[in-house]
């Protein structure tokens, strides 16, 4: 779209137009109860992220073999674990490492399964054919299940285990992408730009994308979620974020062997850190989706 | 139909091919040299290279790959790092004792979901129809181990009712297990519910919307006919073959499940495998799953287009 009077996008709206629309869906947005309620959630932890770790009341992983185990009081809140250190600090900063793996795996994976699905829904034929059926077969394994197996023949760390969930994301949001490109792609729009000779990276990136940016938005969100439940049931069996972290899948997995014991407080608080996260990025999605769709 | 399930069986082969492709591929990725990693860094390198030798690591992957695969189809897995015993065994076991909790799983979720969903769906967009698919929503997103983690507190720990370890004192009976197994299939019955149950609701949204339907009712048949022969006839078709795919989530489900509950199936196999770096247990295992997922899937289509006279007649997807 360099020269504009010499070419102008036929089926386009006004800007005008758009730009009312946007307004509109995000008034609808914020007007959203599960939306907000959700955000709500999310902020919440994202703050516990970056400002946590200067506000809490001891050093989330300072020893105390004195005071190990000890139920909930006034100077621990949540208990201590059973290195006596204090669960309530381990908890509020234990949204950090989870919250920079799981967005950029699906920040990655979105990239990757966006340019995937776009060549496939635009070039169909056998480059589609070839393309579906590996898509098919990956997503034919628990992305858990994918993810152990990588992990092993790669080695843990924070960069695999972002790779890893990537890439085991990048087919299923290609399939999405791909459904939405084959509607579009047989609009009049496309083929208007056809007509002005433009190449198919122009017209997949430049007129096709942002028609099919609210299904890949949707979409998204959701495998955030996903990307969050992931991590943390990998770090819960040893292949997602390492020790020393206070990161909550990695102290359930270390003090789930004490319950039995009756030391419920060492675990409690950091499953329901994770459940309140994945259903806050969940309430978000639901919200949007609830926009996108009308 | 005979086309439609020539042409079914062809794409579970390819992708099942393509998946041991996959499989082999990150097997052989890491472990570079096996001998190595079995006898550890101080070996002698003769050892490691006879060891080698004796296990067939090195020869050429492509040989390495053909080897393995006309092996595995005809039963034999290989033979373990960790345990030096055929590998085989060890999965029919694990598969067998996972077949059972993923049935107790499958028992209770399956009539659970539909009949939420079916209820979703007939009070659409009323305060029962949100609350239904919210918890639905919210329980499918919750990590297993994190939900396991709170049932085994409320219920192991606090109340006492149920045990907390899924494996039964040996000679326990069809009910003693059944006791057992319980607790652990409610993590899996909550990641399966939501999706089931959404599934079953656009389902029957869509039957009620139905010019059949519709029809059902002008020309006067009870409220519960219509519901029963008519509805639900056409809403749970779809349901069927997404309980199917749901296999897959179960299996993934199942790697944790047996790891929280101390239970040898297929999941805490896999895990084992991984931890040990014991290459052909972990292969073994995972193609395993995907043979069950393969077959699942295929049963789904099969189950569906015997249901569904559209598919068996019009032999057209």
């Amino acid at each position: 779209m360099s020269d504009a009077s010499a070419a102008p996008r036929p089926v386009s709206a006004p800007e005008t137009t758009v730009a009312q629309e946007r307004r509109e869906r995000a008034g609808q947005l914020l007007s959203s109860p599960t939306f907000l309620t959700g955000a709500a959630i999310v902020v919440f932890w994202a703050a516990c992220a970056i400002f946590g770790h200067a506000l809490v009341p001891y050093d989330p992983l300072a020893d105390d073999m004195l005071n190990t185990l000890l139920p909930p009081s006034r100077e621990h809140p949540f208990g201590t674990d059973q290195l006596g250190r204090d669960v309530f600090s381990r908890v509020i900063t234990g949204s950090r490492d989870i919250l920079t793996v799981a967005p950029l795996a699906t920040l990655l994976g979105t990239l990757g399964g966006t340019v995937l699905g776009l060549a496939m829904g635009y070039s169909r034929g056998i480059v589609d054919e070839v393309l579906s059926r590996i898509v098919d077969a990956l997503l034919a394994l628990p992305t858990v299940i994918v993810a152990l197996l990588a992990l092993v023949a790669l080695g843990t760390s924070k960069i695999t285990v972002v790779l890893v969930i990537a890439f085991g994301f990048t087919p299923i949001i290609a399939r999405t992408v791909r459904a939405a490109v084959l509607a579009e792609r047989e609009l009049d729009y496309v083929a208007a730009a056809k007509l002005r000779l433009e190449g198919p990276l122009h017209i997949m990136f430049v007129e096709i994308l942002p028609n099919v940016a609210p299904p890949i938005l949707v979409e998204t969100t959701v495998r955030l979620g996903y990307a969050i439940f992931t991590v943390a049931t990998l770090s819960f069996i040893g292949f997602g974020i390492q020790p020393p972290s206070p990161d909550w899948g990695l102290s359930i997995s270390a003090n789930y062997g004490l319950i039995g014991g009756g030391y419920w407080w060492t675990v409690l608080f950091d499953g329901l850190a994770i459940a309140s996260l994945v259903i806050g990025v969940n309430l978000i999605a639901d919200g949007i989706e609830g926009v996108v769709n009308g | 139909m005979a086309r439609f399930l020539l042409k079914r069986v062809a794409l579970s082969l390819i992708t099942l091919w393509l998946l041991s492709v996959i499989v082999f591929t990150a097997g052989q990725v890491l472990p570079g040299n096996v001998g190595r990693a079995m006898l550890g860094p101080f070996a002698d390198q003769r050892a490691v290279d006879a060891l080698n030798h004796e296990m067939g690591t090195d020869r050429p992957l492509l040989v390495q790959y053909g080897d393995w695969i006309s092996r595995f189809v005809q039963g034999d897995m290989g033979r373990s790092y960790a345990y030096r015993a055929p590998v085989a065994p060890f999965i029919a076991n694990a598969l067998a004792n996972s077949a059972k909790l993923a049935a107790v799983a499958f028992l209770l979720v399956v009539p659970l979901s539909l009949a939420m969903g079916v209820l979703a769906a007939l009070h659409a967009g009323r305060p029962v129809d949100r609350s239904i698919m919210v918890a639905g929503m919210s329980a499918t997103i919750v990590p297993e181990f994190v939900s396991g983690i709170i049932l085994i507190l409320i219920f192991g720990v606090w109340l006492r009712w149920l045990p907390i370890s899924a494996t039964w004192p040996p000679g326990a009976g069809f009910f003693g297990q059944l006791y057992h197994l319980l607790l652990p299939a409610i993590p899996l019955v909550l990641i399966l519910f939501g999706y089931i149950a959404r599934m079953a609701r656009a389902g029957t949204l869509e039957a009620l919307d139905a010019d059949y339907t519709r029809t059902a009712v002008l020309k006067g048949l009870p409220q519960s006919t219509v519901l029963w022969r008519h509805v639900l006839r056409n809403a749970l078709l779809p349901t069927v073959s997404v309980i199917a795919t749901q296999t897959a989530y179960l299996i993934g489900g199942l790697v944790v499940i047996e790891t929280l509950f101390r239970y040898q199936g297929i999941g805490s196999l896999i895990f084992l495998a991984a931890n040990k770096k014991d290459f052909p247990m972990l292969e073994a295992g995972v193609l395993a799953v995907g043979c069950v997922f393969a077959v699942a899937s295929l049963l789904a289509d099969l189950i569906y287009s015997w249901l569904n006279p559209r598919i068996r007649f019009g032999a057209t997807e």
